[in-house]
Order: C-alpha cells, then sequence, then structure tokens
C-alpha cells in the first residue's frame, strides 16, 4: 500500500490512454471543454475543482488544482474559501443523514 | 522533480553562478535547443524601437519576485554623464520610446532630467513604478511632475486584496499604493480614452504562471473598481523570470527545476518571435547594453560588433544592435511560456495544456 500518491505519478496520467487511446481522447476533449471559459469563468471552475478535488481527498487533484487556482488567478481567501464550501457540503450531508438515524431510532425505540 | 529544500548558499547577486544554475538543471532541455527544435534559432534583433534605461538598483522595497534583487541597501545608480548619454542615443538613433525602470527609478536623483528632455524630443515616455516610493516626502511631487510630462506609469500592483499583494511587496504596501493610484486618479490618468495612461502590472505571487491576461484584468477592474474605487487602462501580466530574488527563492524552496519545466512544458513557439528583446535595447546603471534587463542581471552584455567588446551606451553601434543576434539561456522560457511574457505583459494567445 505505501506505492500509492507518488507525485510524480501525476505527470503518468496520460498513460491511462496506453491501452485505450479512444475513450482517452474523448475523456480529454470532455475535459478540456468543461474547463473552457464558458457561462463561468476558467477561475471559477478551478476553484469548484479544488474544492471538490477535496471532498474527494484526491490527493493528485488537490495538488492539480491548487496550481491551477493561482494560475487562474485565485488567491489565498478565495481557495481557502473554496475549501470550506467542501467541508460545509461534507458535514452537512453528515448531519443531514442524522435524520435517517433519527427516523430509525424512532421506528426502532419507545 | 523538486527534491526538498535546498540548504546550500546561493549568492541571487553573483551572475555566473545564476546561470550555471540555471545551465545545471538536468530536466531541463537548454532553451537554445528548444528554439532549434522549432526552427526559431538564432533570435535576432528586428530594429530598436525601445530604449529601456535601468536608473538603478536602490529600490525602497524588496519583492521576492525581484529579478533585479534591488533594495534599499543597494548602491548601483546611474550617473548624470551614462543619463545624458542615453539622451544622446534617444535623440541619434531615433528610438520613439523611453522606458525607464529599476529598482526605484524615483531613487535616482536624474530622472527629472531624463524625462524633460525626453518629452522635449517628443518621445513616448513610460516609468516603471512601485507606486510605495511616491510616499516618500522626497519623491511625493514626481506624480504631479508625470502627469505634467504626459508620462506613462506603469506600476507594480500584484494583486487587487491587500495579504496578497503584502506577501509579495512587504507589509503596508497594498494600502500605500492604493493611496498613490488615487493620486493618479485624480490627476487624470487612468480615465477615459485620450487622457494619461496607467497600466498595473501582474506578477504571480510565487513558482506558478500567470493567468490569461483579459481575465485577470476584469477582475482586477471589478474588484479595484467596486471596493477601492480607483480605474487604470490596462493590466499587464508578467511571468516571474528566475533570475535574482526570485531565482534564490525558486532555489531554496526546491522549486526550481519544476518551475523550468513546467516554462517549458507550455512553451509557446508563437511567443518567441514577440520576445521583447526582438525590439529593444537595454542599458545597464553603469551604461552597458543588454538584450534586456533580465539578460542585465545575468551580465550577459550585448557585444559592440562581431567579435568586440561588451557594448556601451557611450559607442552606441546602431547599425549593429539593430539585427545583433539576442543571448539566450534557460530564463528565456519564461518569456515564451503560455501567452508570453514581456515589460508590455501577455505577447500570443495561450496553448497552455492541462494538468
Ligand atoms: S520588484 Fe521593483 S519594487 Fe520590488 S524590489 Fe524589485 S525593483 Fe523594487
Ligand atoms: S529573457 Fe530577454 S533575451 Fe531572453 S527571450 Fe526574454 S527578452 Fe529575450
Amino acid at each position: 500500500m505505501g506505492d500509492y500518491y507518488k507525485s510524480d505519478d501525476l505527470d503518468k496520467f496520460a498513460t491511462m490512454g496506453e491501452e485505450a487511446p479512444e475513450l482517452w481522447e474523448k475523456f480529454m476533449q470532455y475535459y478540456g471543454a468543461v474547463f473552457a471559459e464558458g457561462a463561468l469563468s476558467a477561475r471559477e471552475k478551478a476553484l469548484m475543482a479544488l474544492a471538490v478535488a477535496h471532498a474527494l481527498q484526491c490527493p493528485y487533484c488537490i495538488d492539480a488544482y491548487t496550481r491551477e487556482s493561482l494560475e487562474k488567478g485565485a488567491d489565498r481567501e478565495q481557495m481557502t474559501e473554496a475549501v470550506h464550501v467542501a467541508a460545509a457540503i461534507r458535514g452537512g450531508a453528515a448531519l443531514v443523514h442524522g435524520v435517517q438515524m433519527k427516523n430509525m431510532i424512532n421506528k426502532l425505540g419507545f | 522533480m523538486a527534491t526538498g529544500l535546498n540548504m546550500q548558499p546561493f549568492l541571487s547577486g553573483d551572475s555566473a553562478e545564476q546561470l550555471k544554475l540555471l545551465r545545471d538543471q538536468t530536466g531541463v532541455q537548454p532553451f537554445v535547443d528548444k528554439l532549434g527544435e522549432n526552427g526559431l534559432y538564432p533570435l535576432r534583433c528586428n530594429g530598436i524601437s525601445v530604449l529601456q534605461v535601468n536608473l538603478g538598483k536602490v529600490c525602497n522595497m524588496a519583492c521576492k519576485h525581484c529579478h533585479v534583487d534591488a533594495g534599499p541597501d543597494r548602491k548601483e545608480s546611474m550617473s548624470l554623464e551614462i543619463v545624458e548619454r542615453c539622451l544622446q542615443v534617444l535623440d541619434g538613433a531615433n528610438i520613439p520610446v523611453l522606458d525607464i525602470t529599476g529598482g526605484a527609478p524615483e531613487l535616482n536623483p536624474h530622472l527629472p532630467l531624463l524625462i524633460k528632455e525626453a518629452v522635449k524630443m517628443k518621445r513616448r515616455v513610460m516609468v516603471r513604478t512601485n507606486l510605495t516610493v511616491l510616499e516618500q516626502d522626497q519623491n511625493y511631487h514626481l506624480v504631479e511632475y508625470y502627469a505634467a510630462h504626459g508620462v506613462e506609469v506603469v506600476a507594480s500592483l500584484p494583486y487587487y486584496r491587500e495579504s496578497n499583494t503584502d506577501r509579495q511587496r512587504g507589509r503596508g504596501a497594498f494600502i500605500a499604493s492604493l493611496r498613490v493610484l488615487r493620486r493618479l486618479n485624480s490627476l487624470g490618468y487612468g480615465g477615459e480614452q485620450g487622457g494619461l495612461l496607467l497600466n498595473l502590472v501582474y506578477n504571480p505571487g510565487g513558482a506558478f504562471l500567470p493567468p490569461a491576461q483579459q481575465a485577470i484584468e476584469a477582475e482586477f477592474r471589478r474588484e479595484l473598481q467596486s471596493r477601492q474605487g480607483i480605474t487604470f487602462n490596462q493590466l499587464l501580466t508578467i511571468t516571474n523570470v528566475p533570475v535574482g530574488r526570485f531565482l534564490n527563492f525558486l532555489w531554496h524552496s526546491g522549486n526550481l527545476e519544476n518551475y523550468l519545466q513546467r516554462l517549458a512544458a507550455v512553451f509557446n513557439p508563437a511567443a518567441a518571435p514577440r520576445a521583447m528583446c526582438r525590439g529593444m535595447i537595454s542599458v545597464g546603471w553603469d551604461g552597458t547594453l543588454y538584450d534586456c534587463d533580465f539578460n542585465q542581471m545575468l551580465g550577459l552584455a550585448c557585444r559592440n560588433g562581431q567579435a568586440g567588446h561588451p557594448a556601451h551606451i557611450s559607442s552606441f553601434n546602431l547599425e549593429f544592435l539593430q539585427q545583433r543576434e539576442v543571448l539566450l539561456d534557460n530564463h528565456c522560457y519564461a518569456c515564451t511560456a503560455g501567452s508570453g511574457s514581456s515589460c508590455g505583459g501577455a505577447t500570443a494567445d495561450s496553448c497552455r495544456t492541462k494538468k
């Protein structure tokens, strides 16, 4: 398990296309289109990706979208707020499942 | 790949040592090879339309990204004799633009004379200012002087918020800069078309590339206007060049090879022919001539004729210099990365790759 999440591995991302070039090509085209300037700015999209990366806790994506957010002109405050959005939604999602817990308690208990 | 922090001493003021460090990065293809591969080597000057004069390394600040390694302790400052030589060349060689830089140009006592005489010759004159120096008592009046002479002001403002700006330039820099920007606005700078020109300069706050110029310009405009009531004409994005204090930072933070690789990975062949060295000549505080301010800090002086001595403003050979071969090294990757970079901001459309 010690071989997981090495920084150098991010540079090898494209090797995922070696056995499936067409699928890779399609993914990359889609990926590029998603992050292009659109109704949302490229900076806003980078900050969203940064938040999602934290919610997913993907170290590759955290590294990549920290850099990308900086290179799209975001600063520490904006990036920290984005991570708090991820934390709030994750925390809220945990808490709101408490309602399910309560439903179950109510069903099982007196 | 960066291996962590480098504790070995490194003197950013020593140009030979800086060049060695730039060349020693084994994971980086030499810049001249990259140009060769793209059929772009050698790079030649294509006529001189800008005389960029560096009035010295003295500065009231000591910013982290500074390629000059300027600061309050520096002593290098252009003499009156060299200033007069610059004016003679500006006149004799009929160069239309005078671009004044430093250090803080305001800390050289001959700045007013240089401006006044160049304006008399009807040259376009721009001064690169850090803004905060114009808060000092002895320089306070220069804001009015710039306005009276129609000088274009190119002002560094790394970010539209305080913490980011102050992290790069020192505590209090942002607030002081805003005060000076308001004075410039009140004198007619940064307003409607046809008024006095005020352009701002964005620098990344570390070892990463600048955003697309148009996108960050829109952010700056909105934020500075709505939160501070400040207007400006254009925002220029400049890529941090791995020279001087910034090179020192890259080295000690273990970012150097990674940063050069990053610049090389987004090499944009369209930006190379638009490198600013192709249209300018840069004068050092002692009168030595260089392709640009970065080569100046690396001690890469232009030659005076095919195999001659370092070229000097006192023996300005226009015919040779305007078609000279530019001296290139690995720091040049900063001028060709992504959308390109120059003292006038981005130079080309981006061809940046993802992830
Ligand atoms: S970047 Fe400009 S203001 Fe900052 S230390 Fe260097 S010369 Fe001075
Ligand atoms: S660093 Fe100077 S010499 Fe090199 S490409 Fe840029 S402007 Fe030209």
